[in-house]
């Protein structure tokens, strides 16, 4: 019962601090746009071209002794580290300039035999992922389409169900949370690759998810309350789906947690991505998304029906 | 009041009971297994079945059962993967005459849901371990090559027609045919214009020389490209199957790209031996003087030798090879102008069409074959070094009637389909005319880590879904309860489409199937903070119920779609992990829909909606 008195009396004035709002969002914008800008990313087999080879020992490993074992079999300048147990090494080899792309396909097979030799115990060839330099360049240039589209898809859907302001402010939504997700990547120099990239269109939907559920209440109210400002008619929106939108973000970021922790190394950059996307993009639908509208006046005859059509007008199929 | 018709609440249950029943398959095992297909000419009966069990109990492996299937085959079934390959080497060892065998997993359904065609959802590479490969065709080199052709039969018909032209010498992507005047210039047009269709002319005059430049066509272009890339498939195919994999899939990626890939598959070094095969064929004349079932049983005549064609007839050609494969400077197929049935057009270099012509003069009406060669390096490690064998494969791929004589250019008549000439067309130009292929991708997935992949996401899967179900039972009550009754359906509904379309679920998959099962209680939340609000607002239980469900729905629709907007770009921009999410998120989408709004709501009818209810446990 105590949620239920809570949301009742729920009046927070959200659309008064949107200065605060912007001041911080505008902030983490410059501070994850320079750090993609000055460090990059930490991009991942996928988008660089390269050999990732994944080994399994029976006893815990000595990323030293594996050094060695490859340096041993001439190859030098390999990232070797621990994947998920102490039992697994991951080895990352850059792509050679030097060798055509034939000969780097075979290179995992020769890596794995030079660990063979080194070691005591019969080694495990658990994964081998090769990628080509031409095909990394073109997977980066597929992700960027793929992030373009979605944006234009959106903006197209939103401008046809709502109204142009509101198509605008979720698409600057949603290009704040891409870029805090991809600052926050490229900050911590977190490795970047295709799973990663995925989260990042997934999030696109999900944040887009929690500002339609926001600008279909103001619409919503708009058409209904005859009283009120703009700004009070926005928060009283806002304050009517906030028990939704915290509810929705829980069940989203306990699945999430859930696969972060268990769901193995593979997949845990996807998830990592996802927890900031969900948590970003519900800030984002009050702050960017709401905000953007309020900024780009709107006013309250924009969004009534071109037509006396009665009460019914706003519950469409 | 608040009551579904009759009808409306039989289709729900119906769809849901359909949806349990193409989802039961997943909760068979899938056995690591092999498949044992026959040699030519063998047949696999129910005495094959004791045969391989006998073989396995020998040799000590223990195994689940050994069937007979429908299609001919057998089928072994392993507990351990480890037992599979122990399994496979033992068959290999005593049974290789008249058996092949391939690494498979197989689900161990009972007969009715065989009967029905259910089948378990098929996993990717990423969870049942395996090889994937993407290899690029050389397409420059592709066109190259035709250029290089053209020259010499742009030669050979200036000559042919004695024309005296001072060059014909490749620039660039341009062939140059120098004149010394103006009139040869103007017959060679004529002539290349008519002999070559493929090709575009262009004639001008430079420093008192008469020149006619040469293109491509686009259209030619694209159909040589495309040839490279379908000719590289069919030779692929053709030694994939060699490699004792059960489903093997070869396909087309864009333009230029081909895909492999080898589930169960572990040794990316054989793989790597198959793609670096070369073939080339040979011209032979049969030899028809001498009995065939003589040579079978050992008496083969001087001068020639057994060969066999592709279902294992013999057949005995003569030892003098007419023409090999890089004698031939293009072969396509068609039909046959004057018969209209399927032919093949191939067209010879100048030697080869020299010994041709003689060769054909002197023996109208009798048949002249084409063996197939390819040579196939393996590697095998020997005491941990490893050493390259080469195996020669030949194979006679087409036997013809010589019917007039004929040189450089000739067509092969009497194929069954144009099928078939397409397939030798492709074969004839591999010979000696394949365009290069490197591998640009490869990802191979041992079966431990498949295992733990599956693992790990099953368990993830499972936890987030209980975390959810308690949250929502704590916060919403009965309500709750009835999002998480529809939370646990909807996951059947995913499982059942995605077992109907066969579609292939892969590590990010799952991971798609963990984020909808966050987001398909989405709806019922927007739902039931609607009736709460209606409730407080003063509204009856029914009333709000009622309005919950109404008011909610286009606020569900719309949120859904835009995420569907991001899914279907995601799956066609996407490739390998990234489609894998996207056809999971977008299928959880569709059922939770089905599901979080019609099937919530026909249990709360059920639950709140006959009884006059004073108050919901919301």
């Amino acid at each position: 019962m105590s949620n239920k008195a809570m949301a009742k009396t729920l009046n927070i004035d959200f659309m008064g601090k949107r200065r605060w709002a912007a001041i911080l969002s505008g902030s983490v914008l410059v501070v994850a746009l320079l750090s993609m800008l000055l460090r990059g990313f930490d991009f991942g087999l996928d988008f660089t071209g390269g050999t990732v080879i994944e080994v399994g020992y029976q006893n815990p490993a000595e990323l030293s002794e594996v050094t060695a074992a490859l340096e041993a079999g001439g190859f030098v300048g390999a990232t070797v580290q621990h994947f998920g147990s102490r039992q697994d090494v991951l080895i990352r080899l850059a792509p050679d300039a030097d060798e055509d792309e034939g000969t780097s396909a075979q290179l995992s097979d020769r890596v794995f035999q030079a660990l063979s030799t080194a070691a005591a115990e019969e080694v495990e060839l658990r994964r081998v992922e090769f990628v080509g330099p031409q095909v990394g360049e073109e997977l980066r240039e597929q992700g960027g389409l793929a992030m373009l589209f979605s944006l234009i898809g959106i903006l197209v859907y939103v401008a046809l169900r709502f109204e142009w302001r509101f198509a605008v402010g979720s698409v600057v939504a949603l290009v704040h949370d891409v870029i805090v997700v991809l600052g926050i990547f490229s900050l911590l120099q977190i490795n970047f690759d295709l799973t990663v990239l995925a989260a990042v269109l997934a999030v696109i939907g999900y944040s887009l998810n929690d500002t339609i559920v926001v600008f279909d209440r103001v619409r919503e109210n708009f058409r209904r309350m005859r009283k009120g400002t703009v700004i009070e008619i926005i928060n009283a929106s806002i304050n009517q789906t906030l028990s939704r939108t915290v509810v929705t973000s829980c069940t989203t970021l306990l699945v999430l947690i859930a696969l972060y922790v268990l769901g193995g190394e593979v997949i845990s950059g996807f998830s990592l991505a996802l927890i900031i996307g969900v948590v970003i993009g519900t800030y984002s639908s009050i702050y960017v998304a709401t905000a953007s509208v309020v900024w780009l006046g709107l006013s309250k005859t924009d969004l009534l029906p071109p037509e006396k059509e009665g009460a019914g007008a706003d519950v469409r199929p | 009041m608040n009551r579904y018709p009759l009808w409306k609440n039989l289709l729900i249950l119906g769809v849901v009971l359909f949806g349990l029943v193409l989802a039961m398959p997943n909760l068979f095992s899938q056995d690591p297994s092999i498949e044992i297909s026959p040699a030519r000419g063998v047949e696999v009966t129910a005495a094959s079945v004791d045969e391989v069990r006998a073989v396995l109990d020998n040799a000590g492996v223990p195994y689940k059962d050994v069937e007979l299937s429908e299609d001919g085959r057998l089928l072994a079934r392993f507990a351990l993967s480890g037992e599979q390959l122990r399994g496979q080497e033992v068959i290999e060892r005593t049974l290789a005459e008249r058996y092949r065998t391939a690494l498979t997993l197989s689900a161990d359904l009972p007969g009715w849901m065989r009967a029905l065609g259910l089948n378990p959802m098929s996993l990717g590479l990423d969870l049942r371990g395996g090889i994937h490969v993407v290899i690029d065709v050389d397409m420059e080199s592709a066109l190259d090559q035709a250029l290089e052709r053209y020259v010499s039969d742009i030669r050979a018909q200036l000559r042919e027609h004695k024309i005296r032209y001072l060059t014909v010498l490749r620039e660039g992507s341009e062939i140059l045919v120098k004149f010394k005047d103006e009139e040869t210039r103007d017959a060679a047009d004529k002539l290349l214009g008519r002999e070559f269709r493929a090709l575009e002319l262009t004639n001008s005059e430079r420093g008192g020389t008469y020149l006619i430049q040469v293109a491509l066509l686009p259209a030619e272009q694209e159909q040589i490209k495309d040839f490279a890339l379908k000719q590289n498939i069919t030779t692929l195919r053709n030694r994939v199957n060699a490699l004792g994999v059960a489903e093997p899939s070869i396909a087309r990626q864009g333009e230029r790209r081909i895909v492999v890939q080898l589930p169960g598959a572990q040794d990316p070094g054989r793989l790597k031996d198959i793609l670096g095969a070369t073939a080339t064929l040979e011209y032979r004349l049969v030899d028809t003087e001498h009995s065939v079932a003589d040579a079978v049983s050992g008496r083969v005549p001087v001068g020639s030798r057994l060969y066999r064609d592709r279902d294992g007839v013999p057949i005995l050609l003569k030892r003098r090879v007419i023409v090999t494969g890089d004698q031939i400077t293009d072969a396509s197929a068609g039909f046959d102008s004057q018969s209209g049935t399927p032919a093949v057009f191939v067209n010879l270099d100048g030697q080869g069409a020299r010994r041709m012509r003689n060769v054909t003069t002197e023996n109208v009406g009798k048949p002249m074959a084409v063996v197939f060669i390819e040579n196939r390096t393996t590697t095998e490690l020997v005491d941990g070094e490893p050493v390259k064998h080469t195996q020669k494969v030949e194979e006679v791929i087409s036997v013809a009637t010589i019917r007039e004589p004929f040189g450089r250019r000739f067509q092969t008549t009497g194929l069954d389909s144009s099928e078939e000439a397409h397939n030798t067309a492709l074969l004839l130009r591999s010979g000696a005319l394949a365009a290069p292929i490197q591998i640009v991708e490869e990802r191979t997935i041992g079966p431990s880590l498949g295992q733990d992949n599956i693992d790990q996401g099953f368990r993830s899967v499972m936890i987030g879904l209980g975390l959810v179900a308690l949250f929502m039972a704590l916060y919403y009550r009965v309500f709750g309860l009835v999002a998480d009754l529809v939370l646990v359906v909807n996951l059947v509904m995913m499982v059942a489409v995605l077992s109907l379309l066969q579609a292939t679920l892969t590590l990010p998959g799952i991971a798609g199937i963990v984020l909808t099962v966050g987001m398909a209680v989405d709806a019922n939340v927007l739902i039931f903070e609607r009736i709460r609000e209606e409730i407080r607002n003063g509204s009856s239980p029914q009333a709000s119920i009622r309005a919950g469900y109404d008011k909610a729905l286009s606020t569900i629709v719309d949120a859904n779609v835009t995420t569907l907007i991001a899914a279907v770009v995601l799956f066609s921009f996407g490739t390998g992990p990234v489609k894998g999410f996207a056809v999971t998120l977008f299928i959880g989408i569709v059922t939770s829909m089905f599901t979080a709004i019609l099937g919530s709501r026909a249990v709360i009818n059920l639950i709140y909606g006959r009884r006059n209810v004073k108050k919901l446990a919301i």
